[in-house]
């Protein structure tokens, strides 16, 4: 099993189609193949144990995955945003490797003991010009496919693992081979560090749509690409979907009339209601996918399909509207329980921390080895529950649930009924140190321009619609709140922000 | 020839097709194609020989062989004209239930 494979099915199978547009440039996918075999054997000549990329969406990305694949060594993708020390704490720990990256970056972190370096633009030349090789790769189910650093809000970034088996039985599980029409096209705006980003790669490469990059995101250049590639599908993280729906919004525009745009999956953060309602508005005719996952569970666990998003919207029915802020069901190959902190699975509709099973989920780091327990459920530290039909709603991290005088009040339950106001933009609520109850519930809050709101109306209504437990005893109105860029809430720096106010 | 484990890749001794092994967790397994025993990626293979009737029918690539009991499952990586089966036992094609995609 090796995700390369997956690659050379659709070079067989449909060699000449597009695979990958950059620009005005594009590589079919046995372009892609051929390039992927010779980084392999770039990267096997090298004797380098792994390859790293520290870069922004480029042909590089897709080569150099399949490329460290095919050579049998971990493709490691860093995140480009961080400071130098970080990169550089990384790179270390990583060696020996070979980096591809920037021209910029290539200078600055050439010399490292252990890292070899080639500039991406030398490194796309040397591989999509290079003769074409038939090669065997190993087939080892159990080799590393991808290390990836996840965000490390707290201490030292934990490298997760990744296995071939994970990934290949994620697209098994998930993706029908060569299903997606000749003209399709989706815009990858993930950035490569990001689980999403690598199964977008090895999704539509084994679905064969095309993928058009889009390495700098903005609302209008996001819009003008879906025009001019024609593109047919495309996922979103909700700050992104927040961006594209208020451009819209400013520029006047009721409708959107973008013919080829069929589907819209969003998911890696929380989605406000107001956004998506806004967004089922805007494109009536485009199908709306809610997915979530973890970089531990090889991208998406559980999906909200586009009829469900119809049909909540549609219902009066409480139950089946409120669906639209749940993350779906399972998909069919992967498991979800809830537990109570004891490690009891609870019934439908009670809170609790989420575990997840499947072939596709690894729970695995470099530096403690596989966190799964010994039925295979990795407890993920999000937590939600589920309702009586199996839909799964999130309610933040286990770790941002606000403990007040001995009561677990969940931060969700509370930004949700506060953004259902109209005079309300965002909303975060975290626990704040208190002598009285060990935390208090406080929250920062995001008018819209023009609204005037008090905290004692804001108090009253938690009151009213909840209980008063659940009253921020603090609020703060703020600019904007800190997200990540794809859209995770920075939930810590809010608590800091909060309790210093 | 060595036995046979998921992630393995595998190929017809009489047709094109090439397969990798997807779960293969029944006893005695005998993977054969278009009736004979099917051979590792390095063995001489596609040897064009005629196919019983019982086991032309083909396979597609992309898609997902099965026993009835789900004990095995096989996935086609290059199509051929030889069927898939256990033995004598002719494996059947996988449903899958369509899902939006997600990424």
């Amino acid at each position: 099993m090796n995700t390369l494979m997956l690659l050379q099915m659709a070079a067989e199978a449909m060699g000449d189609r597009v695979a990958i547009t950059n620009k005005d440039k594009s590589l079919s996918y046995q372009q892609l193949y051929n390039s992927a075999l010779a980084a392999a054997k770039v990267i096997t000549d090298s004797n380098c144990e792994y390859v790293a990329v520290l870069d922004i969406s480029s042909f590089a990305v897709p080569i150099a995955m399949f490329g460290a694949a095919g050579a049998g060594v971990p493709y490691v993708p860093i995140n480009y945003r961080l400071t130098e020390d970080e990169i550089e704490q990384l790179l270390a720990r990583v060696t020996p490797a070979l980096l591809i990256t920037d021209t910029e970056k290539a200078n600055r972190h050439g010399d490292n003991t252990g890292t070899s370096v080639i500039e991406r633009e030398q490194f796309i030349k040397q591989m999509t010009e290079a003769d074409a090789i038939d090669t065997e790769f190993p087939m080892d189910p159990d080799q590393i496919a991808v290390q990836l650093f996840t965000s490390g809000t707290t201490g030292r970034p934990k490298a997760a693992v990744l296995r071939h088996n994970n990934l290949v039985s994620y697209i098994l599980g998930s993706v029908e081979f060569m299903s997606a029409d000749e003209d399709d096209a989706a815009i990858v705006t993930v950035p490569p560090y990001h689980v999403a980003g690598i199964s977008a790669l090895i999704s539509s490469v084994y679905s064969g749509r095309r993928m058009a990059l889009l390495p700098d995101f903005s609302a209008e250049a996001w819009l003008e690409l879906a025009n001019r590639e024609k593109i047919s599908n495309a996922f979103i993280v909700p700050t992104m979907l927040t961006r594209v729906i208020d451009h819209l919004v400013e520029q006047g525009i009721e409708q959107v009339d973008m013919p080829h745009l069929k589907a819209l999956a969003y998911g890696g953060g929380k989605m406000p209601a107001r956004v998506i309602e806004a967004a089922l508005k805007l494109f009536p005719d485009v199908n709306f996918t809610n997915a979530y996952g973890l970089t531990e569970t090889s991208s998406t666990i559980t999906v909200l399909g586009y009829e469900e998003h119809r049909e909540a919207i549609a219902s009066t029915d409480p139950a089946i509207r409120k669906r639209l802020t749940s993350v779906g069901i399972p998909l069919p190959t992967v498991e979800i329980e809830i537990r109570d902190p004891e490690g009891s699975v609870l019934p439908a509709n009670e809170a609790g921390e989420i575990y997840v099973r499947g072939e596709q989920v690894s729970g695995e780091y470099v530096e403690k080895g596989s966190t799964l327990d010994a039925e295979g459920w990795f407890p993920t530290r999000d937590a939600g529950y589920l309702d009586d039909a199996g839909y799964l709603y999130l309610e933040g991290r286990a770790d941002d649930v606000i403990v007040r005088g001995g009561e677990n009040i969940s931060p969700g339950e509370i930004e949700d009924l506060l953004l259902t106001r109209d005079d309300l933009l965002d909303a975060a609520v975290v626990g704040i140190p208190s002598d009285q109850w060990g935390e208090a519930v406080a929250a920062a809050i995001v008018t819209k321009p023009d609204a005037s709101v008090s905290v004692e109306e804001l108090q009253d209504f938690v009151r009213t619609e909840l209980r008063s437990s659940r009253v921020p005893e603090k609020i703060e109105f703020v600019a904007e709140l800190p997200y990540n860029e794809t859209g995770k809430l920075l939930r810590r720096m809010v608590k800091v922000q909060l309790a210093d106010a | 020839m060595a036995d046979i484990k998921p992630g393995m890749r595998l190929k017809s001794a009489v047709c094109a097709t090439e397969i990798m092994v997807v779960k293969a967790t029944a006893d005695n397994l005998d993977i054969r194609c278009g009736g004979e025993a099917v051979v590792e990626m390095a063995a001489e293979g596609n040897s064009g020989a005629d196919i019983p009737a019982a086991f032309t029918g083909g396979t597609q690539v992309g898609k997902r062989y099965v026993n009835e009991e789900e004990s095995i499952e096989i996935l086609c990586t290059k199509a051929g004209e030889g069927a898939l089966s256990q033995g004598d036992t002719v494996l059947g094609l996988k449903e899958s239930k369509a899902l939006p995609s997600s990424d």
